[in-house]
């Protein structure tokens, strides 16, 4: 690895490091040398060494072994890995000796810029960990070795920058002398500020040796052994369970009737009556669970009640049809005018139900209040532990800084683990039983019903074309509930077409609503990429030749329909009764196309999914295998929401309540084969943890009408919908 | 209730419960063994699966005292004694977990059917697998990992940590 200049610019103080730079906090001691042990560690993880924080990220022990703190959350999607590889890779440390661990949940320091480039957030949402990191992570372990270079510059009294370094060691040519990272613990000497690393002076891109190589995920030796921990598995001295009923109706609120009796029942704690449920803490879980089912609760109506969730589509095209505007997302060009002057003009509507987040590990929290009320810890799988903290903070009448949060691995997120409530109702329940922790578990059947779904929709599109195959304009109106939830992927930027308009209009409903693994993506690229066929056809054009005419203006995008095009052979005849179906998204900055081959039983009306072909641009790629994986994941995920998934209420009910009645994906559903196609690139990373599942629904569609002439218009394509379409 | 004896992982363990209590709460909760996982409940999902016998069960369905007194239960802690049994090499080799809550009871039950038939089909495993879910939708790496076993091939751990 290149030498570090001894002139770095600018230089900060290091007060001014803790307070302003996103990669960077340094915690060094009065004398500007850090004191021998700053760690919470015990002695035996410590031994044999002695233990350095190098910097806020990284701990160094004189036995070699070097601790990276991840500041994302581990929810599948591989951060454990990704993350500490970037920073090993500009520290130049050992992966061998590289042991990685949870940040403290410090937004302030191990916060990536937000959406507005500013403030600095912990939230792993948006496939955002590796692109708001990348940057941040390698500039951090750029600095802890800069730390290492000053250390040995001093101690062997040479210039800095004669000092290289080779993976854990570093290197004087001069003199021929080596020193390894763990034997310079022990003369460690942390400069007054460290410099900022300037893009330049990080690594050449073909020099990495671990970025974009195929490295092992850190977490999975320990996900194949039972060992790797999640909240749920979290057993504490003295612990007491508790459950909460919630009302089917979301928002209701609840009178319990036999109050005495269930306070008198064998292991009851305590009962604690929330705005919106009953929570029972119990001395086991069992108990929790069976004095559960004995409470007499009497609910009063919310704004659900009354609410019929397949009849709000006729709400919705009312809306539609209607003459007060929305929110206008796209205006460029002029829709109206290009419409009038059009030679076709095509319009079509598209609708999709609620689909359920269904991460295999039900929601839960422990909660422990200190006995003098100052303080509580909390053990929680959140993808934003800082929003736990809060939470949990104002439960219990706390600051933010009074609680400690233990970010554990979680069981599966896709957008749902970014709300804070069962971290704040376990705080709520340990309240009133402090110091005792609590541990609070939802069941399945509270994780569906009191669920927080991805809103349904309506979506309208017209399009209109000059005669000679040309779309000239593009106009795509949404109705549905929960605005940005909406909008997402709406943008079509990449297609070139002058005239395009786009507008949401919100109709709430009081059903609890959340991000998605993608939000917006899923129902709008459905329509968008239906839609394109269908426009495709009626011009009597192919649809990737037609798509490649759209992409004339974004080679990138363009490299990926090419791609996937020639991994699926399309174009290709295949065996009487399949068909395939082309569709391309962006999400996250990640560009991918993506293939499908179905068949149909014409009986059931049942799809299955044979082949699924994707090639993605998105930039540098860190752990190619990872994003293979994710890929793939988000595909099989994919296909359960679109052909079996759908939450339905009435009268403001929900009527699914577990894995009976709400479908995913199982290991029959999955393709044969699914293949998967990086494009090399040398652009800033992009997200890819939701690249896959968008693709799904739109591809399938497109298969189908190729399959049967019939367009699928509603998510999802179970087989009743489809032999309704056939007819 | 009287105290049941449950033998687990070879090893007697006491514990006493209350009438019902499922042997995954028994594990989980009282005995900590957390590699068995809760996530349905009723017996839909497999990530509770444990072998009772050699066999493959849903611990959440049953109840503690009707696996007691010498049935001999193995939990995903007591498969192999060091994460080495060819299907957690397997699993490492493919990279299957994501986020790994589901793939204790994966395991587990792809490890009764390799005991009953060192090489099943494909078609045999995904029947015998069907009813495992995984959210993270790793099924075409279990299968690969599975049949990695079953063809016997050898196998190279790329075990980095
Ligand atoms: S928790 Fe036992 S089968 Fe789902
Ligand atoms: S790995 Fe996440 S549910 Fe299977």
């Amino acid at each position: 690895m290149k030498n570090i200049s001894s002139q770095h610019t600018p230089t900060l103080s290091r007060r001014k490091f803790i307070k302003t730079t996103g990669g960077f906090a340094f915690l060094i001691g009065a004398t500007g040398i850090l004191p021998q042990i700053i760690s919470c560690k015990s002695a035996k993880e410590i031994d044999p060494g002695i233990l350095k924080q190098l910097t806020a990220w990284v701990h160094l022990s004189s036995n070699g072994q070097v601790t990276i703190y991840n500041p994302a959350a581990e929810m599948g999607q591989g951060s454990m890995t990704s993350l500490p590889v970037i920073f090993s890779e500009e520290m130049d440390a050992d992966w061998d000796k590289v042991k990685v661990e949870f940040s403290p949940q410090e937004k302030e320091v191990y916060g990536s810029p937000g959406w507005d480039g500013k403030t600095k957030i912990m939230m792993t949402v948006g496939s955002r960990t590796t692109r708001s990191y990348f940057t941040l992570m390698r500039q951090a372990g750029a600095q802890a070795r800069y730390v290492l270079l000053h250390s040995v510059s001093q101690h062997w009294q040479v210039p800095i920058s004669e000092l290289t370094t080779e993976p854990g060691v570093v290197v004087h040519a001069a003199s021929d002398r080596k020193v390894n990272y763990g034997d310079i613990v022990s003369f460690l000497q942390t400069p007054e500020s460290i410099p900022e690393i300037p893009e330049e002076q990080l690594k050449n891109p073909q020099n990495f040796r671990l970025i974009g190589k195929e490295m092992p995920r850190w977490d999975i030796p320990s996900k194949t052994d039972g060992s790797a921990q999640f909240a749920m598995d979290i057993r504490l001295p003295d612990m007491l369970y508790a459950t909460i009923e919630r009302g089917n109706l979301h928002g209701a609120k609840p009178t319990l009737k036999n109050e005495a009796a269930i306070r008198a029942m064998e292991g009851v704690i305590g009962v604690v009556t929330l705005d919106y449920g009953i929570g029972v803490i119990a001395n086991t879980l069992e108990r929790a669970l069976a004095v559960k089912k004995q409470l007499d609760i009497e609910w009063g109506g919310a704004q659900t009640s009354g609410f019929n969730s397949q009849e709000a589509f006729s709400n919705y095209e009312k809306v539609l049809n209607g003459t007060e505007k929305g929110r206008e997302l796209t205006n460029t060009g002029d829709f109206k005018k290009a419409r009038q002057a059009a030679a076709k003009t095509y319009t079509a509507s598209f609708r999709n139900d609620y689909v359920y987040h269904a991460q295999m590990e039900p929601l839960n929290a422990i909660v422990q209040l200190a006995a003098d009320g100052k303080s509580a810890e909390v053990w929680v799988g959140s993808q934003s532990g800082p929003n736990d903290k809060e939470a949990v903070a104002e439960a219990l009448g706390l600051e933010p800084s009074q609680v400690k949060v233990h970010l554990q691995y979680l069981g599966g997120g896709f957008g749902r683990r970014s709300a804070p409530d069962a971290a704040g109702e376990a705080a709520m329940l340990a309240k009133t039983v402090a110091p005792r922790p609590v541990k609070l578990i939802w069941t399945r059947e509270d994780d569906l019903q009191y669920g927080m779904y991805r809103p349904m929709s309506l979506q309208r599109l017209t399009a209109c074309t000059d005669g000679a195959g040309n779309v000239t304009g593009f106009s795509h109106l949404v109705a549905g509930d929960g605005a940005n939830l909406l909008t997402s992927g709406i943008g079509i930027d990449y297609y070139d077409i002058p005239n395009q308009y786009a507008e949401v209009r919100v109709v709430p409903h009081g059903v609890r609503i959340k991000h998605w693994r993608a939000v917006g993506h899923g129902p709008n690229k459905f329509a968008i990429e239906s839609f394109i066929d269908e426009i495709a056809t009626g011009e009597g054009g192919d649809p990737v030749e037609f798509r490649r005419k759209l992409m004339k203006n974004s080679p990138r995008a363009l490299a990926t329909l090419d791609k996937a095009a020639e991994m699926a052979k399309w174009g290709t005849p295949l065996p009487e009764g399949r068909a395939r179906g082309v569709a391309f998204i962006e999400r996250s900055g990640t560009l991918t196309t993506g293939i499908c081959e179905i068949s149909l039983d014409p009986n059931t009306g049942k799809i299955k999914v044979h082949h699924f072909w994707s090639a993605s641009d998105a930039g540098i790629i860190v752990q190619p295998d990872n994003v293979r994986a994710q890929i793939e994941g988000g595909i099989v995920m994919g296909i359960g929401s679109v052909l079996s998934e759908q939450i339905t209420i009435v009268d403001g009910k929900v009527q699914q309540s577990n894995f009976h009645d709400y479908h995913i994906a199982r290991m029959e559903d999955t393709p044969e084969t699914i293949e998967t196609a990086l494009i090399d690139s040398q652009e800033t990373p992009q997200g890819v943890g939701e690249s896959g599942t968008p693709l799904v629904a739109c591809a399938i569609a497109n298969a189908f009408a190729a399959l049967t002439g019939k367009r699928l218009r509603h998510l999802p394509f179970t087989g009743e919908r489809v032999l309704e379409v056939l007819g | 209730m009287p105290d049941l004896t449950l033998q687990i992982n070879g090893q007697n363990k006491k514990v006493n419960v209350a009438e019902g209590t499922s042997l995954l709460w028994v594990l989980r909760e009282h005995l900590g063994l957390t590699g068995a996982k809760y996530s349905c409940g009723v017996g839909q999902c497999g990530s509770c699966t444990v072998h009772v016998n050699g066999n493959p069960v849903k611990s959440c369905t049953v109840a503690a005292e009707g696996v007691a007194d010498g049935q001999a239960i193995t939990t995903i802690e007591g498969l192999s004694k060091d994460g080495t049994h060819p299907l957690q090499e397997a699993w490492i080799n493919a990279q299957v977990p994501q986020c790994g809550y589901c793939q204790s009871g994966q395991i587990m039950q792809a490890a009764a059917l390799l005991d009953k038939n060192p090489s099943p089909s494909r078609d045999e495993i995904i029947q015998h697998m069907n009813g495992n879910l995984c959210r993270c939708g790793t099924y075409l790496r279990i299968l690969k990992a599975i049949q990695m076993v079953a063809g016997n091939k050898s196998l190279t751990t790329v075990n980095g940590k």
